[in-house]
């Protein structure tokens, strides 16, 4: 069965007019503000398809503008939100892309402040529910709506059984995951949704492995 | 978990339950949480219906400036004293309406199943409100009840109008409607799907041709005409009469039709009233205005 409970029938609560053109926007926007860990200075805003031909009319800016701004979907500061960015000194630039794109409603945003850069690509499938479906060129597939980490290593044997381990041994269940890396033995990733919130204390367990870089909390 | 409307009935008069309870319990069982944290959520959202009919109603403009207004239009007329259809379905009508202004001028409303057709099932409840006199309780289990209907269509058909055209959006939030306004008024778990099968039957074929691609022109008066079948058809059921067929064989032949359904009649605005003379300038108008925005 696709749908399992009473409020995906109800629900959710959101800023109209599109559940898929802005629910979903603002949700991509979001999650790519938690990818950055707090608010760029800059976003760059590259719209494909569906979501170029009509965001005007469907507040898909001030949704997605919203969503970097940490806003939920019934956050009525949306439609003031290119606004309030300014306010908040975070420059904005949108991209009307006439590139044909897997997904009709994709988005490529762009964030950039003096020390760093990310760059993730989100699409929206129906009903205010997201994919983030590439980080940085690595290829993932990411809902958004279960706790998740993302695991930045060296390409070496053990580190995924390593880390795992420290989820089994807290109780912490894995509901997706996905390995991918650029080039053999060097920089590589891993994205873990999980059913159970994920402590401080166990982030920095996986964090003081061997060969583990990075860790980042993308949806507590 | 009961997959089809008979399941669902059956379930009902089997533990001598309202369909809204039936729908509670299992939400229970999915989820885990406690009955009053799920009692609560559904709560919260009735809250947000009805702050969206009451700002509605003060009169809102939508970005693009296609629809606002209606729903005070039509509560003056009712107000005049001069209006023909009951004062209630007038009511729902105007409410429905009021939502899906709110929703287009980008205000705060919940999706019932989807944000174009969010009017149907707050826009009833709020009208015949004012005769059943419900408890909040009894509010609260009306979402339920459209909530558990809305489940088999959604699981069984679909919610989308890219999927399945206009049926599948306003349709299914009307049939849940009409199943919900007899749960609430004392009809009986049965009578609930012949309410169900009687409104979405009227709606067969209803095809998705927002102008401009818009959640305007058409959506908000079809959300008007949703909740007055709705309504329609709960009194019909109420009064004993039947659906020749049954609800799951309705939902069934919608999910059908959508099948077959022409892609510029999904959700595409290339086709039915978005591909009329007045749709095509009326998107030229506004997409003009974004062109003009964006240099």
């Amino acid at each position: 069965m696709k749908y399992r409970s009473a409020f995906d029938i109800i629900g959710p609560v959101m800023i109209g007019p599109s559940s898929s053109h802005t629910a979903g926007a603002a949700r991509i926007g979001r999650v790519a503000r938690t990818l950055f860990g707090y608010q760029p200075l800059k976003a760059v805003i590259h719209l494909y398809g569906s979501f170029a031909e009509t965001y005007k009319g469907h507040g898909t800016d001030v949704a997605i503008v919203g969503g970097l701004l940490d806003f939920d979907t019934f956050d009525e500061r949306i439609p003031t939100s290119l606004q309030l960015a300014k306010e908040a000194n975070m420059e904005v630039e949108f991209i009307v892309e006439r590139t044909v794109t897997d997904h009709p409603n994709t988005v490529r945003i762009k964030l950039y402040d003096e020390q760093k850069e990310l760059e993730v690509v989100g699409i929206s499938i129906g009903g205010g529910t997201i994919e983030i479906t590439e980080l940085n060129s690595f290829q993932l597939k990411l809902s958004g709506e279960n706790p998740a980490i993302l695991v930045v290593h060296n390409d070496q044997f053990g580190v995924v059984s390593a880390v795992t381990t420290v989820m089994a041994q807290n109780e912490i269940n894995i509901s997706h995951m996905e390995v991918s890396r650029k080039e053999k033995g060097k920089m590589a990733m891993m994205v873990i949704e999980v059913d159970q919130k994920i402590s401080a204390e166990v982030l920095k367990e996986i964090e003081s492995l061997p060969n583990v870089t990075q860790i980042i909390q993308m949806v507590e | 978990m009961f997959r089809n409307v008979a399941e669902l009935v059956e379930l009902a008069e089997k533990k001598q339950v309202k369909i809204a309870e039936v729908m509670i319990q299992q939400e229970i069982e999915v989820t885990g949480l406690a009955r009053e944290d799920i009692i609560a959520k559904m709560e919260h959202n009735l809250v947000v219906m009805e702050q969206a009919v009451e700002r509605g109603l003060k009169g809102v403009t939508s970005v693009s400036g296609l629809t606002g207004g209606d729903s005070v239009l039509l509560q003056n007329y009712i107000k005049s004293g001069k209006s023909l259809g009951g004062n209630i379905l007038l009511d729902a009508v105007s409410k429905a309406m009021a939502t899906n202004e709110v929703n287009a001028a980008m205000g705060v409303i919940c999706a019932t199943p989807t944000a174009g057709s969010a009017g149907v099932v707050p826009g009833t409840l709020f009208a015949v409100k004012e005769k059943l006199n419900p408890t909040r309780m009894e509010m609260v289990e009306y979402l339920f009840t459209a909530a558990a209907f809305g489940f088999v269509v959604a699981n069984n058909a679909s919610i989308s109008g890219a999927a399945g055209g206009c049926q599948a959006e306003v349709g299914s939030a009307s049939g849940m409607a009409a199943a919900a306004i007899v749960e609430l008024a004392g009809g009986t778990p049965s009578q609930c799907a012949e309410a169900m099968a009687i409104t979405l039957k009227n709606m067969l074929g209803l095809v998705c041709d927002p102008v401009a691609g818009l959640v305007e022109v058409p959506c908000v008066k079809r959300n008007a005409m949703g909740a007055s079948n709705a309504i329609t058809a709960a009194d019909m059921a109420l009064a004993g009469i039947k659906s020749r067929i049954p609800c799951d064989e309705v939902i069934h032949s919608m999910y059908l039709i959508g099948q077959t359904m022409p892609t510029a009649l999904r959700e595409t605005a290339k086709g039915g009233l978005a591909a009329t003379p007045t749709g095509k300038r009326l998107e030229a108008e506004i997409f003009g205005q974004q062109k003009q925005l964006q240099s």
